[in-house]
């Protein structure tokens, strides 16, 4: 509290709109409220719009097949069975794989552009890496079936005879029988797809971490391992997370390059290098051919694709804001 | 600053040209539309011009693009475009009145009809093709199979090459114990659609998996996207045994199977067989048929039949002439003829003049 005891300038009123002394500004500060207002709006409205025509589209194979068009793994047009969850199971399985995949890599990448680089190393792994992010995804599919499918089977065969005594592993790694269309072969091209953009993120949210904090880690002793570990993980956190979950979001989404390597055969096996197939990729693969219950069918499974991505969706939100918060509240682990 | 504004104006003068040049480019270029060209020879056309559009069946679409450049050639001011996307799409375009014509490989079912917003319909018979089994088996040139051994063999019944069922159907021929890869289509089709159909039909007693465009295949069996894929899959695996039609199973060199038709005769696909087929079909009134397991020694037991549909009322008089001029083309001589040089067989002369007949219930305003 200070003596000081001059009069001390008021400070001026708050703008009113009304009192502005210039009409015209306040005119565009209204357009551009309404104008914003209704982008917003717009966005909303097509998102309604979305889900109510598809769901509308889709009402005759939900009305025809109840609840089992979640919970039947049997997908069979032919006798007009149409059971999602096989395709549910291996859209889940292939993200999964691609996120256990990508996300070590990316953020490996990330800490190296960042931490252990020199300049004239930096430059040239960020530019390739953002080229990934540019390769069509049909390029991916064909890469897949013509190369990779091709020579990932006596691969999956070696991996599959080593891991076989294993109990857990030893059933993931084998295959039923082994192809090089499966869901590891998906779940490989889908974490080269998504690399580039949880690398860009995770670089953006690194370099963010104040310099402070990684000098106050060294003071204290620590390791460089231990200052990433202690200084850099929790600060980023959230933006981590953030990363991961938009890539989660395009390799659910993705279509093209699943569909070709995916193998076309919906069940449910935790064999991962079995044929499979995914939503996307059953919906790019049948629609075209698709006729009545069928079509409205896949059309559900659109529907389902949406519920699924706005869900994650929020579940990412809470995630980032979790950790958002504690690193406010200043936690540090 | 008079350089930074000169600038400015010089990058939007190269935005602009470079935009120019592209609209031009995609105006000037004919991707899947066939134009007939200015330099032409032949009579000049008295039909009016008009823009066509159809989309369907992939199956007949090679046969199609033939014989919509060579019509378009002969008048000049018509363009018609054949979009493809499978008979599903074909089916759903001409329900919502988005196309002019539909190829399909499967005619509507009696619920569906009501969808079509143009009112009733008229099912053009044109061509037909075979659908081949193929197969890539080292040393194994001749291949005969009954109706029952291909149903069990894409059942995962038979699981390798020297089984007795195959073995029966191949006397004195011997067969080595390679085990079978079976190659399946990945996408819907109708090829699937006729081939699990000719199974149902000719192996009741065998055939479970029922007859759809879209099939709930064994697990241990491969998939091809479209029909050059399984060509491809068949090609790459030793051992592998794939339906895959005509055109496509020609161009991959891949070998064919003889199939046991219903008369007890191995019969090859070829475009006579075919012929013999359509020959000995039943046809119905509008024009549906069924080839499929054909009656007749000459006749190859897989046939698939396609149909172009359209609305029986047109409502444009452009559109509307040149619509039945098109149709009258594909069914005249040099529009059958046609036919073989995209490897397909043309109609028999029964059904050639019930077809063309009908072209008369077409309403022109």
């Amino acid at each position: 509290m200070s003596t000081d005891l001059r009069p001390r300038p008021q400070a001026p009123a708050p703008h009113k709109l009304s009192e502005t002394p210039n009409p015209s500004g306040a005119h565009s500060d209204r357009a551009f409220r309404y104008l914003a207002l209704g982008g917003g709006l717009v966005v909303f409205v097509v998102l309604a719009l979305i889900a109510w025509s598809t769901t509308k589209e889709a009402w005759p194979a939900f009305t025809s097949e109840g609840i089992s068009f979640v919970t039947s793994t049997t997908w069979d047009p032919a006798h007009g069975k149409f059971g999602a969850l096989a395709l549910i199971y291996g859209t889940f399985v292939t993200s999964a794989i691609a996120l256990v995949f990508a996300v070590p890599v990316s953020f490996g990448i990330a800490l190296f552009v960042t931490e252990v680089a020199p300049g004239w190393v930096r430059r040239p792994v960020v530019y390739v890496v953002d080229l990934l992010a540019t390769i069509p995804s049909v390029v991916f599919g064909l890469w897949g079936i013509a190369v990779l499918g091709r020579a990932v089977p006596g691969f999956y065969e070696n991996v599959a005879s080593f891991f076989a005594p294993i109990p857990v592993v030893g059933t993931l790694l084998s295959g039923d029988p082994i192809s090089g269309a499966s869901f590891m072969t998906a779940g490989l091209i889908l974490a080269l797809m998504i690399i580039p953009i949880v690398t860009s993120i995770a670089r953006e949210v690194f370099a963010t971490v104040p310099s402070e904090q990684k000098e106050a880690a060294y003071g204290l002793g620590a390791t460089r391992w231990e200052m990433i570990r202690g200084a850099m993980f929790p600060y980023a956190r959230s933006g981590l997370v953030a990363g991961t979950m938009i890539g989660l979001g395009r390799a659910l989404g993705e279509t093209i390059a699943v569909a070709l390597v995916v193998g076309a055969n919906a069940r449910v096996t935790p064999k991962l290098f079995s044929n499979g197939n995914t939503m996307a990729a059953i919906i790019a693969n049948e629609f075209g051919e698709a006729t009545g219950t069928h079509r409205a069918a896949l059309i559900g499974l659109g529907v389902l694709l949406f519920v699924i991505t706005i869900v994650i969706g929020i579940f990412a939100r809470w995630i980032v804001s979790r950790s958002a918060h504690d690193v406010s509240t200043g936690a540090v682990r | 600053m008079k350089t930074s504004r000169g600038r400015l104006r010089a990058s939007s003068l190269v935005v602009t040209a470079v935009a120019l040049a592209l609209v031009a480019a995609a105006c000037g270029s004919s991707s899947s539309k066939s134009k007939g060209s200015s330099a032409t020879t032949g009579a000049s056309s008295s039909l009016p011009s008009a823009t066509l559009n159809g989309s369907g069946s992939t199956f007949q679409q090679p046969y199609d693009q033939a014989a919509i450049q060579a019509f378009t050639q002969q008048h000049p001011g018509v363009t018609i475009n054949y979009a493809g996307g499978g008979s599903g799409k074909g089916q759903t375009d001409l329900q919502g009145k988005l196309v002019d014509f539909a190829g399909t490989d499967a005619l509507p079912k009696p619920a569906d009809l009501p969808k079509y917003t143009g009112g009733a319909l008229l099912y053009f018979p044109f061509v037909a093709a075979p659908i081949t089994v193929s197969y890539n088996v080292s040393g194994l040139d001749k291949l005969q199979l009954s109706a029952d051994t291909i149903a069990k063999i894409f059942e995962r019944q038979i699981k390798t090459w020297n089984d007795p069922a195959i073995k029966a159907d191949n006397p004195g021929v011997s067969l080595p114990s390679t085990s079978i890869t079976v190659v399946h289509r990945s996408d819907s089709s109708g090829t699937t659609n006729n081939f699990t159909t000719y199974l149902k039909k000719a192996a009741p007693t065998v055939w479970t998996l029922g007859a759809d465009k879209t099939v709930n295949w064994p697990s241990d069996t491969q998939a091809g996207n479209g029909n050059p894929g399984v060509a491809n899959a068949v090609k790459a695996t030793n051992g592998a045994i794939g339906y895959i039609d005509y055109s496509d199973a020609k161009a991959s060199g891949l070998k064919f199977a003889s199939v046991k038709n219903a008369a007890g005769k191995f019969v090859a696909p070829s475009l006579d067989a075919t012929s013999a087929a359509l020959q000995t079909a039943t046809i119905n009134p509008d024009l549906s048929y069924d080839p499929i397991n054909a009656p007749g020694d000459a006749s190859y037991a897989i046939t698939s039949p396609t149909w172009i549909m359209v609305s029986k009322n047109q409502t444009d008089h452009a559109k509307g002439t040149v619509l039945k001029a098109f149709l009258t083309f594909v069914l005249s001589s040099d529009g059958q003829n046609l036919a073989a040089t995209a490897d397909f067989a043309k109609l028999p002369s029964n059904m050639l003049s019930k077809a063309q007949a009908q072209l008369n219930q077409i309403v022109v305003p």
